[in-house]
């Protein structure tokens, strides 16, 4: 079967709106439909990873959005419905994440060796 | 209680892709909480974004149905920001650009959008306080 590589970039980019990351769903649904797909967060995208995300409290006037997304929680179900996701740990570094911060699951990988995760898997999608 | 104040914004995001449509909501949310009128341009993608047709549906990935998941829908915001305005006796004026509408076929709003054009934005921020201009990036 081939193996599909994702990348996810662009980071919480109407996530309130949506309840979710629309590529991590979309994700889950080509996981579901019977994909080999793993996951690659980079850049702002590797704080989905992080534990603990709170995106409670938004209201317009009297609306309010009772269920807001849980992005810990969305990479946490991929990990567990067997989508290999990693993050790239530069990218970590730089905004001060620690892997002990990370959901479980998550695997770090150094930009160094991303093109060796690339040669890994039939297809790259960069979303 | 009214400010006298104005607020003008325009916007170009469409819903449901961006934080930016978030955030203009939030802050015209906050001004008329505090009294001031706000007027909205909506742009391009942004006339999408008052859509009555705007509808909750499922996850299929979290298993759960359209009313479990309290799916928001932009429009449905909108509505909310009309009743806040007048809650707190400020106006709310959201200009839909209708060549923009006409292009997507992004008609049928909820009620307080209008149809409008660029001459409208022009005369907004003449007669606003301060504009705020949000593009697409």
């Amino acid at each position: 079967m081939a193996k599909y590589l994702s990348i996810v970039e662009r980071a919480y980019h109407g996530t309130l709106e949506e309840q979710d990351d629309t590529i991590l769903w979309v994700n889950h649904m080509f996981k579901n439909a019977g994909a080999d797909v793993s996951l690659l967060l980079r850049s702002n995208a590797v704080n989905y990873a992080v534990r603990g995300q709170d995106a409670s409290g938004l209201t317009f006037g009297k609306a309010a959005l009772s269920a807001p997304p849980t992005l810990d929680h969305d990479v946490e179900q991929l990990v567990k419905a067997g989508v290999a996701v990693f993050a790239v740990s530069e990218d970590l570094a730089d905004r001060g994440i620690e892997q002990g911060e990370l959901v479980s699951g998550v695997k770090t990988v150094g930009r160094r060796e991303v093109a060796k995760l690339f040669d890994q898997h039939d297809q790259v999608w960069h979303w | 209680m009214a400010s006298g104040k104005t607020l003008t914004i325009s916007l170009m995001d469409p819903p449901y892709e961006s934080e930016t449509t978030t955030t203009v909501l939030r802050i015209v949310d906050a001004a008329v909480r505090k009294g001031h009128n706000v007027n909205v341009f909506a742009y391009e993608g942004a006339v999408a974004l008052p859509m009555k047709t705007q509808a909750a549906h499922p996850n299929p990935v979290k298993g759960t149905t359209a009313e479990e998941g309290h799916h928001p829908t932009t429009s449905g915001f909108i509505s909310a920001l009309f009743e806040a305005a007048k809650a707190n006796d400020a106006k709310l004026d959201w200009v839909n650009c209708g060549l923009c509408v006409d292009e997507r076929g992004a008609n049928d709003w909820v009620e307080g959008v209008r149809r409008g054009g660029p001459g409208d934005f022009v005369k907004m921020a003449q007669e606003s306080t301060n504009t705020l201009v949000i593009g697409t990036r």
